[in-house]
Parts: structure tokens; C-alpha cells; sequence
């Protein structure tokens, strides 16, 4: 049988903490000076993007390559993925090609899910549409143990577009699990119906949402957003939304500052505070080759 | 021909029948309804009935039969096959074909081809507005005069509300009603219902408010001026309730629902069914008990199955790019008997007449009885005998159903189209 990451939902708080572990010890290897593992020696790793984003794709094929596999890249110009191929035409060549790991990006929730019906190789969900995104959940998770030492008992505030975020989901299924205790704050237009039902606690402001909080979390808001009438204006977002120095001061002393980036500086956090020194973001990146490391190590395995 | 249909129980509600006796069809008509001896010696085909169920023939007044345009999902053919095999005599067809329905010459296209090649009848719906494109009536009183039973802009909803009005005012003058889709474009974009699931999913939330809104609106639109209108495809604990103070008020409206508004909720929708894609989309277990009390009360007139074939390229794909709507005519029956009756919902009685009768007199057909004089469309099933649900078996092109595996009761066993047995023994005669 073979295994997919296609989300946190479905795995226990045992399966993350064994991936996370697995990550640490990679996280040593990306930061030594000799960045290459035989573990997955002969193995191909296919990066399938639909949508673009250059530094997820980019600390994929990293992890892929610091691992000795063959990785390759399809992204939706240049191929026939922009061709009006579908999905199931997609698997097919896919399979055709001899893929082991097929590491999917795609604009709607629940692609991977149907195509890792269809493929032998192990989906990795590099993220769908507003519904997950899983190893980036996985490297915030590993950021928060390097700098507060455990997930547990922790208080996450994630500030921003709740509605289409993929990376809140994510996190809230795997903070939940680990025993944090999440809060999700942004505009009640950026606030899906009956998010507190999957145990969080939903405000339509910062102050309360980010107070006491060990970790605050921006994500990131698509500015076309304000193009469907969900937000008046960025300038009026930042004021209202914003986390600058003032609302962090409502923080724990010692929080620290993350984002999944690309970040609108000024529109999600002020310079600031991405600059300042309780931001970790980019020790956020370093993590996220560890952890997709980890997550192709142990699938080649067998698994969780 | 002559058929005499043999102790069965027979419904129909349009007499008050509801006994053991026996049916005489003779030359393509009910005869007479009751035990004659007199027909000793006649020579006829015997139906023994016993144990089982006669009822008029179900009447889907909400079915895409796809043709002309877009056979590779269905044509009138396939689609009244599916239609007889569930039970179903008669159908409207909804005009969003491809051209659309919107003239005189494709309703009577429509109306050839069913008669060349249609197992059911079939009742073409013209378009309410050319192109249904919502901006000018069509020509309804041609479309009238050449057999189409309804108009309407099914897929689409009318949006402009002086269009509707007037749609309502000119269609009465010919003696047809006005189907409403009920859709606020702008609150409805999505894919799913609204609320938890949806959430989780990540994907596109439809608000109830889309349907309810202009539900409320038609309602007031027919109360305004003394029209006619009749809702299409309610799925709404606010859409029953408001149709509900309508009628309590006098308002000329009559409304449907779907067996899959009563018999699956949005959490169908999990694992990405795209099957249990649908417009309006599956609602919540509140919602599913008050179209049930709708149905109870008399709120809800009809049940239809908004049989919408699709070809399985626009069904296995993403969810967000599948195309909305399910097959149901084979399937229909079944929910109704599972669903309403073996709950205690319905009799079986008023559930004949929600799929036949009732629907009959919104169209203005003489369909949905067992009077003498009257084609004899007639379907024989028994109540409690099991089925289950196979969707590679099902007989419609489109295999896009929600409901693989699900045991239902009462699989139609003879089915008779004006006079002729078209299933016999559960088989298609020819
Ligand atoms: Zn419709």
C-alpha cells in the first residue's frame, strides 16, 4: 500500500511528532556544509505546480535533490497542464513516467485527494485550494519547538484571511492535535462560517485573538481580495488588522513572530515587526526544506 | 389491446382510490376502475397484481433530457428509458439545451423526437426569457401553442424582477406557468452549502440566502400582481417556511423538491464527492426535516427528480470544476418509499400524489389518474421488496449518482405507457 501526505486531518498527534523528530535531524544536515543524503538514491520526485509559487516548489525540489533523488519540475506554463489536459489524463502520464513522489499545487481543495486515486506514486499535498497544506503546518510546528521547546500548552494566535487559507487549516488540525490552543482573528468577511467548530476559537479583532499569545502567525492577504468587496481598502486592513508593535506588545514578552510568506510588508505586519527581533521567519525556511525532507524520507519507508 | 391488471392495490388519488381491485385498459385508455365480472371470456393480457402497488404513472415535471445540443450526456431516447424504468410516464424537459428552447420550432423539434423515439411523455419547458439570457421574454405564446407546458429559465435564475413579473402576467394569458430557479448569483457563488463542512473542506460556501432571497422575492412578485408561480427545486428550511406564510396568505405558488434534499445532507459532499455536487446544494439535517415537514403539511406540491445527466469527464474532476446535478429518474421512487413512507412522512397515497398527480395539475396535463377515459399510464411496484442501487446498471447515459449501494424499495415491475407494457417483469419490452 502506498502513502500520501494529503493532510494533517487524518494523521495522529503520534505520526506529526514522528515526522517532526525525523525533520530535526534533517534540519542538521541542511544546515551543515555537506548537504546530500543517499536516502532517496534512485527515486523520482515529481513537483506537479498549478499554481505558481517559486519558494514552495523551490524548498521541495531542494529537500528532493539534498536527498540524491531525481527531481523534475511541471508547472502549468510550458506544459500541457495549461492545455486543458485533465487531471485524470494528468495520472496517467504521471504513471507512465515512473514517478515515486508527486508533490501537487493546486488551485482547488481536494486535487491531490482525487489524484492520488489515480497515481502509484506518493502525493504529497504542497497545497489545495483553501483546504490544506500540510508540510507548511509541519515547518511552523518545527520552528515553534526550536524556539519554545514543545507545542503543548501553547497559545497560537493566526492573524488574516481565515476564509482562504489553506495554511490555517492545516495548522489548526496539527496544533489541535499536539495540545496548542489556537486562535484565528481577521475581518468577519475573511472568517469562514463555523470555523470554531474545528476548535479554535474565531474573534473579529486582533487585541483579543492575540493576546497572551506565544506565537503569532500573519498570513498572508491576497490583494485581489479587496477586488470582491471582502475589505474596503488595504490602508483601512492595516489599521484595523495589522499587527504592529503596539498590538504584539498585547503578546507574551517572549512571542515570536511567523509567516508563511510571501509577505505584503505593511499590510499583514508592520516592517517592524517582520524585522524586528521576535520574527523568525526565516528560520521558518530553513525548516521547510527539513521538513519536506522528512516527509519524502518517510514515505519512501513506508509511511508514518 | 386490452390489459386487465389483477388485485392489486390500487392509488389514486385523484378519486380517492385507495383498495384491492382490479384496472381494464382497453384500446390505449382506462376503461374502468373496480371489479367487473362481466369480463369473463374477454380476451386480454392479465397482470396479476397481488401484493403489489398500482398507481397512475409518476409525472417528473423537472428532468434534463439534454437534446438537442448536448446528447453525449443524454438524449430524449436514453433519458425517457431511464424515465420508464424508474416508474416515470411523463416529463418536462427543461429548455437549457443547446439551442436553447426558446422558440416555437425547438419545442416542436422535441416533441417530434419523443414522439419517434420516446419510451415516456414528454412535455417540453420553453424558455422565459431568448437565449435565457434573462433579458427579453421569450415567445411564450408561440412556444404555448406548440405544446410547451411551462416556461422557465432553469440553471439560470431570472434576476431581473420586472422580467419575472412580466414573465408571470404574459404567461397566464396561455395558460402556463413560470418555473423559478431561485439563485442570487451574487450571494450564491460556490460550491457547496455554506457551514462546517464547507469549512473544513475548503471549498466555496453557497449561503442559503441565495435560494431564499429570491424565493421571498417571487412570492411577493405573484402576491403583488395575483400571479401564478411556481418554485423549483426548494432545499431550504427558510425556502419551506416562506412558501408556507405564502400559501397561508393566498399567494398563487407552488413549489418542488428532490429526493436528495430529503435523503442526503452536505456532508455527502466529504472525500469530494463530486456526485453530491448540486444547485441548489445538499443542506443540513435541519434543513432535510423541514422539507419533510413541508412535504407533511402540503407546503411542498411536488416531488422531481432535476434529473441532470453529465458525461463522467465533467464528474471526475476537481470539485470546484465539477458540474452540478445528479441522474435520478430511476431512483426516485425508491427515496420517496425509504425516505417519507417507511418513516411515516407520507402516505403512500400522498406520495403518489406529490409524483404524479399534483405535478399534473401544476402543468395542466391529464396525466396522474386512473379516471376512465384517460391514457393508461400506470406503474406496478411493491412497496417492500428491496433494490439496491447499482449506477453502472442504471439505464440513463449519464452514471453521475450519489446513491451507488443504497437499498431502496419498490423497483417499478410493469410499466404502461398509454395502454402498451413498456417494462414487463422489470424489463424494457422493447
Ligand atoms: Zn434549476
Amino acid at each position: 500500500m502506498k502513502h500520501d501526505l494529503l493532510g494533517l486531518e487524518n494523521l495522529s498527534a503520534e505520526q506529526i511528532k514522528h515526522i517532526l523528530d525525523t525533520a530535526a535531524t534533517m534540519k542538521e544536515i541542511v544546515l551543515s556544509n555537506n548537504k546530500k543524503t543517499p536516502h532517496l538514491q534512485g527515486r523520482t520526485v515529481v513537483n506537479l505546480f498549478y499554481e505558481n509559487s517559486t519558494r514552495t516548489r523551490l524548498s521541495f525540489e531542494l529537500a528532493a535533490k539534498y536527498m540524491s533523488a531525481n527531481a523534475a519540475n511541471i508547472s502549468s506554463s510550458g506544459s500541457s497542464v495549461a492545455k486543458g489536459e485533465t487531471l485524470v489524463d494528468t495520472a496517467e502520464t504521471i504513471n507512465a513516467m515512473g514517478t515515486d513522489i508527486l508533490v501537487m499545487r493546486h488551485s482547488m481543495s481536494g486535487a491531490p485527494h482525487m489524484i492520488s486515486k489515480l497515481v502509484d506514486a506518493s502525493v504529497i499535498n504542497a497545497g489545495d485550494g483553501m483546504h490544506e497544506h500540510p508540510t507548511q503546518a509541519l515547518l511552523d510546528m518545527l520552528t515553534m519547538i526550536e524556539h519554545k521547546g514543545h507545542i503543548e500548552g501553547l497559545k497560537v494566535a493566526i492573524i488574516g484571511d481565515v476564509y482562504h487559507s489553506r495554511v490555517v487549516r492545516s495548522n489548526i488540525y496539527g496544533l489541535t492535535k499536539l495540545g496548542a490552543d489556537v486562535t484565528v482573528g481577521g475581518p468577519s468577511t475573511l472568517m469562514p462560517v463555523d470555523i470554531a467548530k474545528m476548535g479554535v476559537k474565531a474573534y473579529d479583532n486582533v487585541h483579543e485573538a492575540i493576546v497572551d499569545a506565544d506565537v503569532v502567525m500573519g498570513l498572508r492577504i491576497q490583494l485581489e481580495r479587496q477586488k470582491k468587496g471582502l475589505f474596503p481598502s488595504i490602508r483601512e486592513y492595516f489599521r484595523f488588522f495589522g499587527v504592529d508593535e503596539a498590538r504584539l506588545s498585547l503578546a507574551k514578552p517572549d512571542a515570536i513572530v511567523m509567516h508563511p510568506g510571501p509577505v505584503n510588508r505593511g499590510v499583514e505586519l508592520s516592517t517592524a515587526v517582520i524585522d524586528g527581533d521576535r520574527s523568525v521567519i526565516t528560520n521558518q525556511v530553513t525548516s521547510g526544506v527539513a521538513v519536506r525532507m522528512a516527509v519524502m524520507y518517510l514515505l519512501s519507508r513506508g509511511g508514518f | 389491446m386490452k390489459i386487465l391488471i389483477k388485485n392489486g392495490h390500487v392509488i389514486d388519488p385523484a378519486n380517492g382510490i385507495d383498495e384491492i381491485t382490479d384496472i381494464f385498459i382497453d384500446n390505449g385508455e382506462i376503461s374502468e376502475v373496480g371489479v367487473d365480472p362481466d369480463l369473463n371470456g374477454v380476451e386480454m393480457e392479465v397482470i396479476d397484481a397481488s401484493g403489489k402497488i398500482v398507481a397512475p404513472g409518476l409525472v417528473d415535471m423537472h428532468v434534463h433530457l439534454r437534446e438537442p445540443g448536448q446528447e453525449y450526456k443524454e438524449d430524449i431516447e436514453t433519458g425517457t428509458r431511464a424515465a420508464v424504468y424508474g416508474g416515470v410516464t411523463s416529463v418536462a424537459c427543461m429548455p437549457n439545451t443547446s439551442p436553447v428552447c426558446d422558440n416555437e420550432a425547438v419545442v416542436t423539434y422535441i416533441k417530434s423526437r419523443a414522439a419517434e423515439v420516446g419510451y415516456a411523455n414528454v412535455y417540453p419547458i420553453g424558455a422565459v426569457s431568448k437565449g435565457q439570457e434573462g433579458k427579453y421574454l421569450a415567445e411564450i405564446g408561440e412556444m404555448a401553442f406548440a405544446g410547451a407546458v411551462a416556461v422557465s429559465d432553469d440553471g439560470h435564475p431570472v434576476e431581473n424582477s420586472g422580467l419575472m413579473r412580466r414573465a408571470i402576467e404574459y404567461s397566464e394569458m396561455f395558460d402556463v406557468v413560470v418555473i423559478s430557479h431561485c439563485e442570487d448569483m451574487a450571494l450564491g457563488e460556490g460550491d457547496m452549502n455554506e457551514g462546517a463542512v464547507a469549512t473544513e473542506l475548503g471549498l466555496r460556501g453557497i449561503s442559503r440566502a441565495a435560494e431564499e432571497v429570491m424565493v421571498a422575492r417571487d412570492a411577493i412578485v405573484a402576491e403583488a400582481i395575483g400571479g401564478r408561480v411556481h418554485i423549483a427545486h426548494i432545499s431550504t428550511k427558510g425556502s419551506v417556511d416562506i412558501i408556507r406564510r405564502a400559501k397561508a396568505r393566498g399567494v398563487r405558488i407552488t413549489c418542488e423538491t428532490c429526493p436528495h434534499y430529503f435523503a442526503l445532507t452536505e456532508d455527502a459532499c466529504r472525500g469530494y464527492n463530486t456526485n453530491a455536487k448540486m444547485n441548489p446544494p445538499l443542506r443540513t439535517a435541519e434543513d432535510v426535516e423541514a422539507i419533510k415537514e413541508g412535504l407533511k403539511d402540503g407546503t411542498i406540491d411536488c416531488i422531481v427528480t432535476d434529473h441532470a445527466p453529465h458525461h463522467p469527464d465533467e464528474k471526475e474532476c476537481e470539485f470546484g470544476l465539477a458540474k452540478n446535478g445528479i441522474i435520478g429518474l430511476e431512483t426516485s421512487l425508491g427515496l420517496g418509499i425509504k425516505c417519507l413512507v417507511k418513516t411515516g412522512v407520507l402516505t403512500m397515497s400522498q406520495l403518489i400524489e406529490k409524483m404524479s398527480l399534483n405535478p399534473s395539475r401544476i402543468l395542466g396535463i391529464s396525466k396522474g389518474t386512473l379516471s376512465a377515459k384517460h391514457a393508461a399510464d400506470i406503474v406496478i411496484f411493491d412497496p417492500d421488496k428491496p433494490w439496491t442501487v447499482d449506477i453502472s446498471k442504471l439505464h440513463s447515459k449519464g452514471k453521475n449518482s450519489p446513491y451507488d449501494g443504497f437499498e431502496l424499495y419498490g423497483k417499478p415491475e410493469y410499466v404502461i405507457v398509454g395502454g402498451e407494457i413498456v417494462i414487463n417483469q422489470g424489463e424494457l419490452m422493447k
